[in-house]
């Protein structure tokens, strides 16, 4: 799977168009972004699973999933700067999905706070109720950052490019290769976590047969 | 929570100077600054003490649905954040040289709707923080990013009412404050539950 | 099984197993009882009396396994449980800032209790805290607290109570007074669940007894009239070692363990053993 993943990402390289160099960096951007946002709709899948079945196999998946997103989300939130500087000459602007994307980021770190501090028992349900706000919350902040924009004079135009033929195959490629790569580093990362788990299962275990 | 505020509006106005073109664009947002942060402060104390001292317990065993226990909190909350905001509203008209009387009526339904908002989500997250070693950092990191909507509506709205322009224009405003109202109330009946478990 | 000797079971718990995140505090504990009956609980610190409590009385939900009350699912009814349960803890649940009155009031309101002022009257003299009725709370001694902890758990005339380690902090004035409050309850033929580390005063109170040691119920019987030394001989042989079922149990999870994740955990020992 991993191979696969990174064959089509070197693949696509002799296959752009060079319409200046940092344009490249949209084929990056764009999946990242739209894999950010799926990854924490499966966090917020997950979550509502969880508090309906109480099976910690779904608590799992949302953790994994919410730490991955949180990577593509950063992605999308460093490339997307430094394709704006030379484009638009501007580091950042607020652009609605730009600013969207940026709670979004905040909304995963405090997820993966809220995991630290609190403890193993309620842990997995105060996480699940975070996960379904926080999910909830970013349609309501898209629109209301939305609105907020279309009242003040808008400093850039909208990001929507003309795109041809051989650029929307690219961008189609690179978009399977990290749908790939996404699922390949959450069943890896789900993998990891379900090792670490019964670690400490038996580790609690042991303690309990030589703690008398 | 009041003094509190006070010196959030005060500290405000020694920042930008005195300089009244400036002031009027960031008059909405300095009050809801305000507001919301010491707003914080207060919800701390909403579950706080009660698992501190205990008496968390006591109040699950009643016949009560934790849904109506959240209800109770989150207007609690509601009622002492406004008597805060009312004050502080009037420090900060006095300090801002803010006209504020044709517009009393659609400020107060601003200010409910936005203080609602940030009550419900506030009383959800101050009961599952009350339950962790950070409380109050906790709190903060929780409520803010969720809050955005909430925030950036209300201050929005609040500046065009000071400005006088029409409700039209508010309207849009107004509509995504009550969904926000209206969303977190559902999600908070539907989960509040799953927070009080032990 | 709803039944013994044609009397419904007023609590009934079933296969309960909690587990906190790794560590497991109940291991298949079943329990019953008939209204009437009065149990104490036993056990060392960390056994799970604590926790056995809390899931009977429906505050936390079990990992898995059942508890009815009165033919209620906890998982479903807690409202109507609660109408029917009464709980005095190590913690009082009292409100610090107001009075005895104050506090059994908010408590009364919110169990609706009928012609509430009244039995607020009533129950005060019965803990004999008439004097200080008016007092706010936390000047109270913890005896004094823990006893109009005592009136407001039976503010609502409930059928059933649930004491947890109800004599800490009380010195032997306040044992005492506690203890005859708790037979007055018996001979009203309220059903008690009591867990505490008194052996002597459970005993006294109670008809029957448990043991629970490391999550697991290793003994439950009636122990109207016997000898408390003998008791607690046997008590004190029980819980200083574990359980012959727990060591088994503790060994096939190893086992079983062993097995499915074979060398990375276990580079000691030979996976196909």
């Amino acid at each position: 799977m991993m191979l696969l993943a990174l064959y089509a990402i070197f693949f696509y390289a002799p296959v752009e168009k060079t319409m200046g160099l940092v344009q490249k960096i949209f084929y990056i951007h764009v999946p990242a972004a739209f894999i950010a946002f799926l990854a924490f709709f499966i966090t917020f899948a997950a979550s509502i699973l969880y508090l309906v079945k109480k099976d910690n196999q779904w608590d799992l998946i949302a953790l994994c999933s919410a730490e991955i997103g949180i990577i593509f989300c950063t992605i999308v939130l460093v490339t997307g700067p430094i394709w704006a500087k030379p484009v638009w000459n501007v580091w950042w602007t607020w652009d609605p999905r730009l600013t969207t994307t940026l709670i979004l980021w905040f909304i995963y770190v405090a997820y993966l706070m809220l995991r630290g501090v609190v403890g193993e028992n309620k842990k997995a349900n105060f996480s699940a109720v975070f996960g379904i706000i926080g999910f909830v919350n970013v349609p309501l902040t898209f629109f209301a950052i939305r609105l907020w924009r279309t009242i003040h004079p808008v400093m850039i135009t909208s990001r929507g490019i003309n795109i041809s033929g051989p650029m929307k195959d690219t961008l189609a490629l690179t978009f399977s290769a990290f749908c790939l790569l996404f699922i390949f580093l959450l069943l890896t990362r789900m993998r990891l976590e379900k090792m670490k788990r019964a670690t400490e299962t038996v580790i609690a275990m042991f303690e309990e047969r030589h703690h008398f | 929570m009041c003094l509190f505020s006070f010196l959030v509006v005060i500290i405000f106005s020694f920042a930008f100077g005195t300089d009244l073109q400036v002031y009027n664009g960031m008059v909405p947002g300095i009050l809801w600054v305000a507001f919301i942060f010491s707003g914080l402060l207060g919800l701390n104390r909403s579950f706080g003490t009660e698992r501190d001292k205990g008496t968390l317990s006591g109040l699950l065993l009643c016949p009560v649905a934790p849904w109506e226990i959240f209800l109770a909190k989150m207007i609690g909350t509601l009622i002492f954040t406004t008597i805060m905001e009312i004050f502080t509203f009037l420090v900060f008209i006095i300090l801002y040289n803010q006209n504020v009387l044709p517009f009393l009526v659609p400020l107060s339904l601003v200010i409910f709707l936005g203080t609602l908002g940030f009550s419900i989500v506030g009383t959800i997250f101050s009961a599952m923080s009350s339950a962790t070693k950070a409380r109050d950092v906790i709190l903060s990191i929780l409520v803010f990013p969720i809050s955005v909507p909430v925030i950036i509506a209300s201050v929005k709205a609040t500046g065009l009412i000071l400005e006088g322009r029409s409700i039209q224009t508010v309207y849009a405003w107004l509509k995504i404050l009550v969904a926000f109202d209206m969303v977190f109330l559902l999600l908070a009946y539907l989960t509040f539950s799953h927070i009080m478990e032990e | 099984m709803d039944e013994l000797h044609g009397q419904k079971y007023v609590v009934k718990a079933r296969e309960l197993i909690k587990k906190f995140g790794f560590k497991t505090a109940l291991r298949q504990v079943n329990l019953s009882l008939i209204s009437g009956d009065c149990l104490a609980l036993f056990g060392p610190n960390g056994a799970g009396k604590t926790t056995l409590i809390q899931i009977l009385c429906s505050l936390t939900l079990p990992t898995s396994g059942k508890v009815v009350i009165a033919g209620l699912d906890t998982r479903y009814h807690r409202a109507a449980i609660h109408r029917l349960i009464g709980v005095i803890a190590h913690d009082t649940f009292l409100y610090g800032d107001l009075t005895a009155v104050e506090n059994l009031n908010f408590y009364g309101r919110m169990y609706n209790v009928p012609k509430l002022k009244a039995r607020i009257d009533d129950l005060i003299d019965q803990v004999g805290l008439r004097a200080y009725k008016n007092d706010p709370v936390h000047t109270y001694s913890r005896g004094m607290k823990q006893r109009l902890s005592v009136a407001r758990a039976i503010l609502h005339d409930p059928a059933i109570l649930f004491l947890d380690e109800p004599y800490t902090g009380l010195d032997q004035q306040g044992a005492d007074d506690l203890q005859r409050l708790l037979n007055q309850f018996r001979d009203q033929r309220k059903t008690i669940v009591l867990a505490s580390h008194n052996l002597a005063r459970g005993l006294e109170l109670c008809s029957h007894a448990a043991i629970l040691n490391a999550g697991e119920l290793i003994y439950h019987e009636n122990t109207a009239g016997i000898d408390k030394n003998e008791f607690k001989q046997m008590y004190l042989k029980l819980t200083e070692e574990k359980t012959w079922s727990h060591q088994i149990s503790a060994q096939v999870s190893y086992e079983n363990s062993r097995r499915s994740y074979g060398k990375i955990f276990f580079p000691n020992s030979d996976p196909k053993n």
